[in-house]
Order: structure tokens, then sequence, then C-alpha cells
């Protein structure tokens, strides 16, 4: 059984520029880069590929057998979701990008991105047979079928993958990466925050930076667009960003409550989503919505994110009248790698 | 003597958004290697974005590198303020660890991609208190430790 998405084809060509592309392709030439952040991400993109194989998940069995059996239907359920969102990015979500692709290195920087969506969504069924019952797992996945709010999710992705729009599709996908996988992602790191799964939080934690790149990158390509739009169709598309961003915002907080309310976590959840909410904002180059007061999300979970990000002390909030100018040291240009 | 910032950005712009929200005076690190930089006659906080593989090489971009090879660049910089994605785990703002170490300055402050306006009254509010103190210190100018 798997992840079901509602339309498997890709939309057919939609423009001269589309069917120019299938009609005759060029031998891309890395040597002759156009746009210098497609280098860039391919780059830290293959630097960073992983496989599930790589984390010893078993050593998280014992654990696993620690939680309680709400909190293990939960956790299935909640990855059975993640698994779809992967699963529509690497079939739908990033072929559908790479026919908008301005550059050969931009459709090539999305064929790695379309992989490793496939590596997330098979790292999950790694963790299922690591940890789970065939049983439990099959009832997860139906019930992600049938959860009403996970559907809508995956419909209002789908439908503006099908728009003839590119700059709609780019809003759209760097929403599913940088928002939507996030009511999924914040159990595992709460889990690990408590000791709990930890093998399987590093796991996510592989997940969760490629998804950074993943939207930074889809981001930057929206705002290369959008610089060249009229500012009239500026002001429409960024209304268009923001009205889809409170449609996916409304169904997720209900998702959210369909899942946690359970076990108490839903409040918190609300928070690592407006967070996250601000940040897929950012990376389309707009400006933060949610203020900071429903932002304040656990620092146990910022923690478990980026552990020691926050052991430097912060200097702005000292005296100030401590400051001693340091020497500097000499710096060569090989010397910066530490 | 008003706070000045040295920043680079690239072209995603998260730190120019950043830098221009913040309004206050700032040199932008030119991304062509070949362009030539402004001059930078005084006491500066650098802003800078992180980059880092895996293991932090590569955190800090080369142009950063490139300006602070300068020696005159090193003694003007009194701080440095990194940013990055908090997704990147312990290499989150890697940029303003390795700054810091390298060149013997404090790291002030660390922020994600563009910012929130939270970042920017914190950012506002510390450069402020740290140009009024090195005015009190008498130490604008640099005397090493």
């Amino acid at each position: 059984m798997s992840a079901e998405i509602k339309i498997r084809k890709a939309p057919a060509p939609s423009n001269d520029v589309a069917a120019d592309k299938i009609s005759r392709v060029k031998a891309i030439n890395w040597n002759r880069i156009e746009d210098d952040k497609d280098l860039e991400v391919w780059n830290r993109l293959t630097s960073n590929f992983w496989l599930p194989e790589k984390v010893p998940l078993s050593n998280d069995v014992q654990s696993w057998g620690s939680l309680t059996g709400d909190e293990q239907r939960l956790t299935i359920r909640v990855f059975t979701g993640l698994t779809l969102l992967d699963t529509i990015q690497n079939v739908v979500g990033a072929p559908t990008l790479m026919q908008d692709a301005i550059t050969p290195h931009e459709e090539a920087v999305l064929s790695n991105i379309a992989f490793m969506e496939a590596v997330h969504a098979r790292s999950y069924s790694s963790i299922f047979s690591t940890l789970c019952s065939m049983r439990d797992v099959d009832d997860a996945y139906l019930w992600s079928e049938e959860n009403e709010f996970m559907q809508r999710k995956s419909d209002l992705i789908m439908k503006e993958y099908k728009t003839n729009d590119p700059l709609k599709r780019k809003i759209a996908s760097v929403f599913l990466e940088s928002f939507l996988f996030y009511s999924g992602f914040y159990l595992p790191m709460h889990w690990s925050s408590r000791g709990k799964l930890t093998n399987t939080a590093d796991l996510i934690r592989l997940i969760i930076k490629d998804e950074a790149v993943h939207g930074y990158y889809i981001g930057y390509k929206f705002q290369k667009a959008f610089e060249e739009a009229t500012p009239m169709e500026q002001m429409e598309l960024k209304n268009y960003a923001v009205s889809l961003l409170m449609d996916l915002y409304d169904n997720e907080m209900k998702y959210t409550e369909s899942l946690y309310d359970a076990v108490g976590l839903t409040d918190e959840v609300r928070k690592f989503l407006h967070y996250n909410a601000n940040k897929a904002l950012m990376n389309l180059g707009f400006d933060p919505l949610f203020p900071s007061e429903i932002c304040n999300v656990s620092p146990a979970i910022m923690a478990a994110l980026s552990p020691n990000a926050d052991e430097n002390h912060d200097f702005f909030s000292g005296s100030g009248s401590s400051y001693v100018m340091g020497k500097a040291e000499e710096t060569e240009d090989e010397d910066w790698d530490f | 003597m008003e706070p000045l910032l040295v920043y680079y950005s690239s072209p995603s712009l998260n730190t120019h958004r950043l830098v221009y929200r913040l309004g206050i005076e700032a040199k932008r690190i030119p991304i062509s290697m070949k362009q030539a930089m402004d001059v930078i006659d005084r006491p500066y906080v650098l802003v800078c974005p992180t980059y880092a593989d895996d293991d932090g090489s590569k955190a800090v971009p080369k142009q950063v590198i490139r300006f602070l090879n300068n020696p005159e660049h090193r003694d003007l910089m009194i701080g440095v303020i990194a940013s990055g994605n908090r997704n990147f785990g312990d290499m989150f703002a890697y940029a303003g660890t390795v700054i810091s170490k390298k060149c013997n300055v404090p790291f002030l402050y660390k922020f994600e991609l563009s910012g929130t306006s939270d970042d920017i009254v914190n950012i506002k509010m510390g450069v402020e208190k740290l140009w009024n103190s090195l005015k009190q210190n008498g130490s604008l100018t640099k005397t090493g430790t």
C-alpha cells in the first residue's frame, strides 16, 4: 500500500517553451553557468547526499517500545503524512518545476531534488520496517487516506501544480517544502528533546536540511522571475501567495488538531507552524507575517533542531561595556576552513 | 561617528533585505570578485550569511574571505553578525563562529534568512549600544588587546 496521489501525470506542456524543450534537448555544459546559484545549490545538494541505511535506526527499537500505544499511532500517522508530501514532490512537484526551468542547470538541480524526495519517502518506510508492525503501518496509511485535512492539503497543492503559471507553482512548492512538512517534523524533534527515538530524529534532521535547501532554491528562482514581473503582477502574486498560505494554514491547524489533540501537543505545534510559515515567506522574498508572540517555539524543540546554536551568549543583550578589541590574526585564502 | 555595517548578500538577497530594513548605513561586498569594494575607513560590524557544508567547510563566502584578507578591513571590524537557517543544525550561522575565531572579534548575533521584526529591533538596539559603549571607552580606533 502506498500514499496515493490523485493525479499521477505531470501536466502537459503548457506553452511554447515547454514544447520546445521536449522537441530539442541540448547537452548541458557545466562549464558555462548562466546562474551561479545553480552550481552552488547543486554542490550543496550533492555534498548533502545520504541514504537511510546510513542511520542506525534499529538502535531505536527499545525506545519505540517505551512509547504508549497512542504515541506510537501518532508517530506512524505523522510519518505517513510526510511520506505523502515527499511523494508529491518526487512525482509531481519537482518534475513540474523542471518544465518551467530557465537554465539547463536548474533542470539538473530539480532532478536531484526529485530524487532526494524519493529517498525521503523511502526513508519513512525504513523507519516503519525497523520499528513497527505491518498491521499498524497499514492502519496509519488508511487513516491518512481518509483524513480529510491530509487529503485537502494534497488537493490544494496539486491544484496549484496544475495551474499554467510557473510563479504560482513555485509559490506552492515553497509552501510545501518550507511550511507543510513542519506539522510532521515537530514530532521527531519533540521525541528527540526527550531522549526518545534519537536515531530516527537524526534521519529526520537529514531530511530537514534537504528541505531547507529545496525551499531556498525554489524560492530564489521565484524571486528571479518575480523581479521581471510588472508592479501590478507583483502585487497580484503577493496577494495570491498570502491567500494560498492562509488556506493551507487553516487546513494545517485542523490537521494538527486531528493528530496532536490526543497527546496534548497542539498548541506547541501551532507555534512551530507560525515560525516556519514566516521562513517560507522569507524564502519567497516576502516579509514574515506571524508576530513573534505566536512563534515562540519551546527552546527544547529549537535545541533539537540546531543543538548548540544558542550556547553563544547573546552579545547584544549584555552590558556591552566589557567590549575589548581583539588582535586580528593574519589570514590567507586557504586558511579559512576549520 | 555613526554605526556602519559591511555586508555580503548573494542574489537570494536575504541579507540585503535585512540590512535594508535596519536603516543603518551599510556597504555591500560585491558579488563579482572583479568588482572593487567601496573604501572602508571607519569601524564597522560585518553581516555575513553562511554556506557551510556538513563538516563546516566553506562556511564563509569567498567574497567575504577576499574582503577580510585585506588587513585594514580586519583592523576596522569590531564584530560579526551571521545568518543562516536552523535547519542546518550545528552549522546554523557557522560563518559567524569562523570569522569570530579567525579575526578575534565578538560574534554579536545570529538570525535566520532575512530576519524577523524581532531581529531587526535587536540588531538596531545592539549596534547602537555597541557604538555608545565604544564612544565611552574612546576605543573606536583599533588598539589591540
